[in-house]
C-alpha cells in the first residue's frame, strides 16, 4: 500500500510538472530584470579587453609610431600596411628618424590577436575597448591613420 | 443635427429595425459592421504581437521590444514594414499556382470567420452576420479550411523541411480538431442553440428590452448575471472539461507552443513557411496571430460569457443616473462597455496562451498524437455522452438527476484511471527490471547471426 501512496505522490508531481514551471515563470512579470539598456548604459569592459586599435602619441603630441613595419610583419592576417616616409628637421612627426605616411587596418581581416601590439618597439599601436564596428560598406572598415590616430593633446589644451 | 436624425434615410440606415428597411440601408450596414469587425479583428494583430513580444520578454527575463515608441507599442508597424519591403523572393522549382494561392487560403477563413463573432448584444449590429443561426457549424467549416493553406504552402515550396511541416500540420489539425468539435457539441447540448448570440445570451439572465422610440429591442443584462451563468460552469464539471479539452486543441489548432510541432524552428527549419518572404509570409504571419485571437474569442464566446460581464452590474452604467438621456446610457452600456469585457477577457485569455508558450517546452510528435486520439478525443466523447445522460436524468428526477450523472462520471474516471496507473506501473516495472539485459541480449544475438563464420 505504501508502493502505491508513492507511486501517486509520483503521478502527481509528474502532473503537477507544468503548472510549476507555469508560476515559476509567471512570477518573473514582477522581478526586477537584470538586462541594461545598451546604449544608455555600458557594461565597463575587462581591463585587457582587445578590440580597436588606436595608435597612440607622446604627451608632447608627437606620434608615437616610427614606421618601422614590425606589426605588419607580425600580422597573422596580413591586416595591416605601413608606408614609411622620411621625417625633416622642418616638419617632424615623429623622435625618430622615419613616421609613418600611410597606416591602414583592414578590420575586416583583423583577428583581434593583439601580436602587432606586442611587436611595436615603441608602444604605438594599442588595442582598446573601443567595441562598435559595424559599418554598412566594405571600403568604410579600411581604417586609415587619421582614423586610428588619438588626438593631439597639445591642441586640446586650454592654457 | 436632429432633422437630420429624424429623416427617414437616417432612420432606416441606423435606427428601424432589420426586418423593415430598404435594401440599400442593408447593404450599408453590413459594411460597415465588416469594417468593425475588420478594424477589431486584424487591428488586433499588431496588439497581440506586441503583447506577446513583450510579454515573453518579461517572462524570460528581458525587457522585450521597448524602443520604437512609447513602450515599444510601434514595434509591430516596423516589422510589418521591414516585411513589405523584403525582397520577394519564388524559388524557382516551386509549384507557382500553389505557391501564390497558399497564404490567401490561410488568410481568408480567419477573416471569414470574423463574421460570426458577436461583440455586442443588438440584434442588428451586434456582429457581421447577427443572424446567421448556424454560427457555430459556419465557424467549424471555415476554420478548418485554414490548414489547406499550411499543407499546400508545405507542399508547393519543394522543400523536404516545408512538406515535413505541412504533414505535421494536417494530421495534428486533423486530430486535434475532433476534440474541439466534441467539446463544442457538448456546449450546444447545454444551450440548445448554434447561433452565436443566443449562446452568449443563454449564459446571462437576459431579458429582450425594446428600446424607446424606436421599433427594435436590444437584450440586456439583468443585475443579477453573472459568472455562475457561464457555460464553464455549467453542469459542474462537465462544462469545465469542455473548456479544458477546448483550450488544449485550441492551442494545438494555432500551432503554438507546447503544440508548435508544424513550425519547430530547430527540426524544421521553421516548417512550411521556411521559402516565403516578404508579403506572403506577412500573410501567413498575420493569419497565424488572427486566428490565435478568434479562437480565443470563440472560446471566450463560448465559455466565458462572450461580451458579458463577470457580474451583471460592472456591465452597465447604473440606471439612476438619470441626468444622462436613455440613449447615451444605451450607447454606453452596448457600444462601450461590452466590447471592453469581451477584449478584456480575451487578452486574459491570450496572455495565458503566451505563459504557456513561455513556460512549457515542445511535445515529440507521438506524444502529441497519443494525446490527441488517446486522451483529448476519449476525454471530450465520453464529456458529450454524460453531459446528455445528466440533461435526460434532469428531465426525470429534476436537480437531482445531475448529481446522478456526476456520480457515473466519478465511477468511470475512477475505473479508467485505475486502468491507467496499472498499465503506468507495468511499464514502469518493466523498464526499470528487464528492459536492459533483453535489448543486450537481442542484440548480441542479432550481431552474432550476421557474423561471418571463421574457421
Amino acid at each position: 500500500m505504501s508502493e502505491f501512496w508513492s507511486d501517486v505522490r509520483q503521478i502527481a508531481s509528474e502532473v503537477l510538472a507544468p503548472f510549476q514551471g507555469m508560476a515559476r515563470v509567471g512570477v518573473k512579470i514582477i522581478e526586477p530584470t537584470t538586462v541594461l539598456s545598451y546604449p544608455e548604459f555600458r557594461r565597463p569592459m575587462g581591463r585587457r579587453a582587445r578590440w580597436r586599435h588606436v595608435l597612440n602619441r607622446y604627451d608632447n603630441g608627437m606620434e608615437k609610431c616610427i614606421g618601422c613595419s614590425l606589426c605588419a610583419g607580425a600580422c597573422p592576417a596580413n591586416a595591416i600596411l605601413v608606408v614609411a616616409g622620411e621625417n625633416t628637421d622642418q616638419d617632424r612627426k615623429s623622435p625618430g628618424e622615419r613616421f609613418a605616411e600611410r597606416y591602414e587596418i583592414n578590420m575586416l581581416r583583423c583577428i583581434y590577436c593583439g601580436f602587432c601590439q606586442e611587436s611595436c618597439p615603441t608602444g604605438a599601436i594599442e588595442l582598446k575597448d573601443i567595441f562598435e564596428l559595424a559599418e554598412d560598406s566594405r571600403k568604410k572598415l579600411i581604417y586609415t591613420k587619421e582614423m586610428l590616430l588619438v588626438p593631439d593633446p597639445q591642441l586640446e589644451r586650454i592654457d | 443635427m436632429s432633422e437630420l436624425i429624424n429623416s427617414p434615410v437616417w432612420r432606416d440606415l441606423f435606427v428601424n429595425s432589420a426586418d423593415n428597411i430598404p435594401w440599400y440601408a442593408e447593404f450599408v450596414r453590413s459594411l460597415l459592421r465588416f469594417v468593425i469587425a475588420l478594424a477589431g479583428g486584424l487591428g488586433s494583430v499588431p496588439i497581440l504581437v506586441w503583447l506577446e513580444r513583450r510579454l515573453l520578454g518579461f517572462w524570460q527575463g528581458r525587457l522585450g521590444p521597448n524602443r520604437v515608441g512609447p513602450f515599444g507599442l510601434l514595434q509591430p508597424m516596423a516589422d510589418a514594414l521591414k516585411l513589405m519591403m523584403k525582397e520577394d523572393i519564388t524559388p524557382t522549382n516551386v509549384d507557382k499556382a500553389l505557391y501564390y494561392l497558399a497564404p490567401a487560403i490561410a488568410l481568408v477563413p480567419v477573416i471569414c470567420s470574423l463574421t460570426v463573432l458577436p461583440w455586442n448584444s443588438s440584434s442588428d449590429w451586434g456582429a457581421v452576420a447577427p443572424h446567421l443561426n448556424v454560427g457555430i457549424l459556419f465557424l467549424l467549416a471555415v476554420a478548418s479550411i485554414e490548414v489547406y493553406g499550411v499543407i499546400l504552402a508545405g507542399w508547393s515550396s519543394n522543400n523536404k523541411y516545408s512538406l515535413l511541416g505541412g504533414l505535421r500540420a494536417s494530421s495534428q489539425v486533423i486530430s486535434y480538431e475532433l476534440g474541439m468539435g466534441l467539446s463544442i457539441i457538448a456546449v450546444l447540448l447545454m444551450t440548445g442553440t448554434l447561433a452565436m448570440q443566443e449562446l452568449v445570451h443563454s449564459q446571462t439572465i437576459a431579458a429582450n428590452v425594446p428600446i424607446p422610440d424606436s421599433n427594435y429591442s436590444v437584450w440586456t443584462q439583468s443585475v443579477s448575471a453573472g459568472f455562475w451563468n457561464w457555460n464553464i460552469f455549467k453542469l459542474f464539471p462537465f462544462g469545465l472539461v469542455a473548456a479544458i479539452v477546448y483550450m488544449i486543441s485550441m492551442i494545438a489548432e494555432t500551432n503554438r507552443a507546447p503544440f508548435d510541432l508544424p513550425e519547430a524552428e530547430t527540426e524544421l527549419v521553421a516548417g512550411f513557411h521556411t521559402e516565403y518572404t516578404s508579403f506572403k509570409f506577412a500573410m501567413f504571419f498575420m493569419g497565424e496571430y488572427a486566428n490565435m485571437m478568434i479562437v480565443s474569442a470563440i472560446c471566450v464566446t463560448l465559455f466565458l460569457g462572450g461580451y458579458t460581464a463577470p457580474w451583471g452590474i460592472l456591465g452597465q452604467l447604473p440606471a439612476s443616473w438619470t441626468f444622462f438621456p436613455t440613449s447615451v446610457l444605451n450607447f454606453v452600456n452596448h457600444v462601450v462597455i461590452a466590447p471592453a469585457w469581451l477584449f478584456i477577457k480575451l487578452y486574459t485569455l491570450i496572455s495565458f496562451f503566451i505563459l504557456v508558450r513561455a513556460s512549457q517546452p515542445r511535445l515529440r510528435y507521438d506524444m502529441l498524437m497519443h494525446f490527441g486520439w488517446k486522451v483529448l478525443l476519449p476525454t471530450a466523447l465520453a464529456n458529450v455522452v454524460l453531459v446528455a445522460t445528466s440533461m435526460a436524468l434532469q428531465q426525470l428526477f429534476g436537480a437531482v438527476g445531475h448529481f446522478i450523472a456526476v456520480g457515473i462520471a466519478a465511477c468511470l474516471a475512477t475505473i479508467v484511471l485505475w486502468v491507467a496507473y496499472l498499465h503506468w506501473k507495468a511499464r514502469k516495472s518493466g523498464d526499470e527490471a528487464s528492459r536492459l539485459p533483453i535489448r543486450r541480449e537481442s542484440v548480441v544475438r542479432a550481431i552474432a547471426a550476421r557474423m561471418p563464420v571463421e574457421d
